[in-house]
């Protein structure tokens, strides 16, 4: 297996370009400002609008769920466990 | 793009030096890019160089989550099985530093479920758990360590979980990244002592992202595994019309992604006559569960919430969700296998719920404190496929509500 | 013998790490609201009704401080703006607190309950966040005597108020 040359010469600009492409777009972050600015998020401030409002209301729903249903996670809920099988 | 020729830009690449030298070429290329890319890692989290100092020229720092209490009443009843209890949660921060957070919740169950009334007789017993946390912020970073412990007569669950969220991007996106681990103890009523553990590992990722002024968006990935005594010492299975003490498997490992849309939709309703000039927003959500025991679930919920002039605030929503069953399931084993239940938690089922809250805003002073008292009710319809009610001989089915009061204070 | 990664030498790869490294770098053309540039002239209405112009503060040291009544920092921060109003106001300084509120009745309200003293203009089309760069809330830009812009700060923490004393006494002085 020696010095085996990819097939496609034109893999190689591809490549390059998507390598920068990549890196780009990782540091390119920062050129494109945040399109929300901080004095455009008073919708975003309202209790309304959080994701997680009422911890304990929370925990008991998703606790009742977690109990009756064999599905379980990704709730946003950190949970301790039970014997209530 | 720049690219500047070197003499040994032919088609092999190579100098005529040798493999040595082709080694330490590729070498060099990796660290390159391995430098160029850790770089761009840790401008996008804003750990940033001095050169570069942090998104946007914003030294964002997160806060603190405010300080809070909650007391809560909250009630279940369905199935047969009614579990009710008070929960309290207060958590208050300290020289700006950290915050301490503290749960306790009590869990009076009474049990006459199917299982219980069909194999067992009806029985009761409360479960009491403790929750500890401490929330740390670092720049753009909260840090929470939470330790519980939750304790039944036959059982003892014990958890531990770190979990990390990120602002980046100028605060549009939250990266949070969890993990908790649990140890229980599974004992059996009328013995002493414990006769079997298990284990839980859960390992959690997810984003937030801010998409407009109005909306926002998450994405949520957990990997779940449990070891040790997983099923239940009180169950039995049914094998070929005969009740025999279940048996699942020791191991369980299973994956949940879950994604959400919030909304703020108040400009929806502006020139109408259903809350015009008031706050209005909705949410939805899904979440697709699977596990190594065969278990595929699908949820999907919605929601409507608005506010009732300045005080009220009201919210509604509506859940489904549908469980194809594990392997070893079955309502009336026909063959023998190894592992067997009838746990129809395990079986085949569709769930309903519709629910609402209405929330009044008792006491408000901007900057000092805040007091909320809620109530909200939310029915709830489990449908099963296959799971049989041995008292009518159809697919069982019921009925069941949940109630919550509390209060919440921000101070 | 191991295959050169993509056939490139040590050169085309330095040029290619700098290459994406220069289209990461930063456009700090923010810098126009840099300490030493003049500070963009605005003009807005106030809580009170009359409109207010920034040029005719020459002459007098401003404190100008972006807050909305839905920001928590903004709103701790408030009374120690206050404090300083009142503190510095006879040596010529003044404090325009600018508020980006939708609605400007929640400013009226809050504004009132925190006791201001110090003109509350109202933004609420962000002209103006969007004229100085708003990117954190709250923030505040110290403009000396000839209208020049001379420090910056964003956010919030207590203790913050100290260093704006610090720097309003400094710039009385001139």
């Amino acid at each position: 297996m020696s010095a085996v040359m990819p097939p496609f010469r034109a893999g190689r600009t591809v490549a390059v370009l998507a390598l920068l492409a990549g890196a780009a777009l990782l540091q390119g972050c920062a050129p494109i400002e945040p399109w929300v600015q901080p004095y455009e998020r008073e919708r975003l401030a309202d209790p309304i609008m959080q994701l997680s409002r009422d911890t304990l209301a929370e925990r008991h729903r998703d606790h009742v769920f977690t109990v009756r249903e064999g599905a379980r996670g990704a709730t946003g809920v950190q949970g301790g466990g039970c014997g209530c099988n | 793009m720049v690219v500047i020729k070197s003499p040994h830009a032919r088609s092999g690449g190579l100098p005529p030096e040798g493999a040595r030298a082709a080694d330490r070429q590729s070498r060099i290329r990796a660290r390159h890019l391995i430098r160029a890319a850790g770089k761009a890692l840790a401008r996008v989290l804003g750990l940033g160089s001095g050169l570069f100092g942090g998104m946007a020229g914003t030294a964002q720092a997160v806060d603190l989550p405010p300080d809070h209490a909650e007391a809560m009443l909250h009630v279940y009843d369905g199935g047969g099985v009614r579990a009710a209890g008070p929960a309290v949660l207060i958590r208050k921060s300290l020289f700006n530093k950290v915050s301490l957070s503290a749960t306790y919740y009590v869990d009076a169950v009474s049990n006459a479920s199917i299982d219980v009334v069909t194999t067992a007789s009806k029985y009761s017993e409360t479960r009491q758990q403790l929750d500890l946390g401490i929330d740390y912020a670092v720049r753009d970073s909260l840090i929470h360590v939470s330790a519980s412990s939750g304790k039944e007569p036959d059982y003892i669950a014990q958890t531990f979980g770190v979990d990390v969220s990120q602002e980046v991007f100028g605060g549009m996106t939250t990266v949070n990244l969890g993990f908790t681990e649990g140890h229980d103890a599974v004992g059996r009523k009328g013995e002493q002592g414990y006769f079997d553990h298990a284990e839980h590992w859960q390992y959690r990722l997810g984003a937030t992202q801010i998409l407009t002024p109005r909306w926002l968006a998450s994405a949520n990935v957990e990997a779940l595994a449990d070891e040790g005594y997983l099923g239940s010492p009180y169950r039995a299975a049914r094998v070929f019309g005969t009740l025999v003490p279940e048996n699942v498997p020791r191991t369980r490992s299973g994956r949940a992604i879950k994604f959400r849309a919030l909304g703020d939709i108040s400009d929806w309703f502006r020139g109408g006559s259903w809350g015009a000039g008031q706050r209005h927003s909705m949410h939805a959500e899904y979440r697709y569960y699977w596990d190594n025991w065969g278990i595929k679930a699908h949820t999907l919920e919605g929601g409507y919430s608005r506010y009732f002039g300045d005080k009220w605030l009201g919210d509604s929503w509506l859940r489904f969700n549908r469980q194809s069953a594990a392997l070893f399931y079955s309502d009336n084993a026909p063959v023998e296998t190894l592992y067997h239940t009838t746990n129809r938690q395990l079986g085949t089922f569709n769930s309903w719920s519709l629910g609402g809250r209405a929330t009044y805003e008792y006491a408000k002073v901007p900057g000092r404190y805040d007091i909320k008292l809620s109530g909200s009710l939310e029915y709830v319809r489990f449908d099963y496929q296959d799971f049989t009610d041995s008292r009518t001989g159809k697919p069982y089915a019921f009925n069941g509500a949940l109630l919550q009061l509390y209060l919440t204070a921000n101070f | 013998m191991s295959t050169p990664f993509l056939d490139l030498s040590r050169r085309q790869l330095l040029s290619l790490g700098a290459a994406s490294l220069a289209i990461g770098l930063p456009t700090l053309a923010q810098a126009s609201i840099a300490p030493s540039s003049p500070a963009p002239d605005f003009t807005l209405k106030s809580l009170d009704g009359p409109n207010l112009r920034l040029q005719e503060q020459r002459g007098k040291v401003v404190l100008l401080n972006f807050w909305a009544t839905w920001c928590g920092p903004c709103r701790e921060e408030m009374p120690q703006l206050n404090k300083l109003y009142e503190k510095y106001r006879p040596s010529g300084f003044t404090l325009l607190g600018v508020n980006v509120d939708e609605d400007s009745r929640n400013a009226a309200g809050v504004a009132s309950q925190l006791g201001v003293k110090f003109p509350v203009l109202l933004d609420s089309d962000k002209r103006v966040s969007k004229l100085y760069q708003l990117s954190t809330m709250p923030s505040t830009v110290m403009i000396d005597r000839d209208g020049r812009v001379r420090f910056l700060t964003r956010g919030y923490k207590s203790g913050t108020e100290l260093e704006y004393d610090q720097q309003i006494r400094a710039l009385l002085k001139e």
